[in-house]
């Protein structure tokens, strides 16, 4: 099944790509689905994180199965 | 209770009427006060012409907390009902972005809950807006304070 990673707007730009897919290995946090895909890129100061469509702490554990997305502050209305 | 995204321009006065026209055949004569905002795209941000914007979101996330808190309003405050349309997609200059109206049996409810859904809207419902520029596209990074 896999993680399912979607990235948004500036984030999603900068990073060249809408989503990624993750296999977990055992139990893993947002922040660790983070560095496990992007080693190199340390995760952008204001970043806003969710699990399963909800706000998520980068401390918060994701199963097999969910979604994560990254995305920048919200600018809507 | 209505919120709805829209792809394509909408008019809001439009939106406005049919919609308290069918609160009227379910609520004859129960609100005594309507507040409304509009929010509409400007064309300058800062000292920048903006030429046009595009309206990313996060489908199904931003649905649900649009729904979210619409539902927290009508928990705090006594709503008769609440019509909230936001767009999505291209805007032009001068296209309405959202509309949030509020109906309840007194002023003070309709103007606080309709002030309290536009402000939570803004800081939690995940939309992002990019801006085409005369200096090419660019993503807003934070909101303007009220």
């Amino acid at each position: 099944m896999g993680i399912q990673v979607k990235y948004f707007a500036s984030l999603r730009d900068r990073l060249g790509r809408a989503e990624d897919r993750l296999e977990p290995r055992g139990e893993v946090t947002v922040a660790e689905v983070w560095a496990a895909l992007w080693p190199e890129t340390p995760l952008p100061p204001n970043t806003l994180t969710a699990v399963n469509l909800e706000y998520a702490d980068p401390g918060q554990v994701v199963r097999d199965g969910d979604e994560v997305a990254f995305f920048p502050p919200v600018t809507g209305g | 209770m209505k919120v709805e995204l829209r792809s394509k321009p909408f008019d809001p006065l439009l939106e406005l009427g049919l919609y308290q026209a069918s609160l009227d055949e379910r609520r004859p004569g129960r609100y005594g006060a309507t507040a409304i905002f509009i929010g509409t795209m400007r064309d300058f941000n800062g000292d920048e012409t903006v030429r046009g914007m595009t309206l990313e979101h996060y489908p199904g996330m931003t649905e649900r907390h649009l729904q979210r808190i619409v539902a927290a309003a009508r928990g705090e405050w006594p709503l008769l009902d609440t019509l909230v349309i936001h767009r999505v997609g291209e805007l032009q200059p001068n296209d309405p972005i959202v509309l949030v109206a509020v109906w309840s049996a007194h002023r003070a409810a309709a103007f606080a809950a309709c002030r309290c859904i536009m402000e939570e809207l803004k800081s939690k419902a995940p939309f992002w807006k990019r801006e085409d520029t005369t200096d090419g596209p660019r993503w807003v990074e934070h909101n303007t304070p009220g």
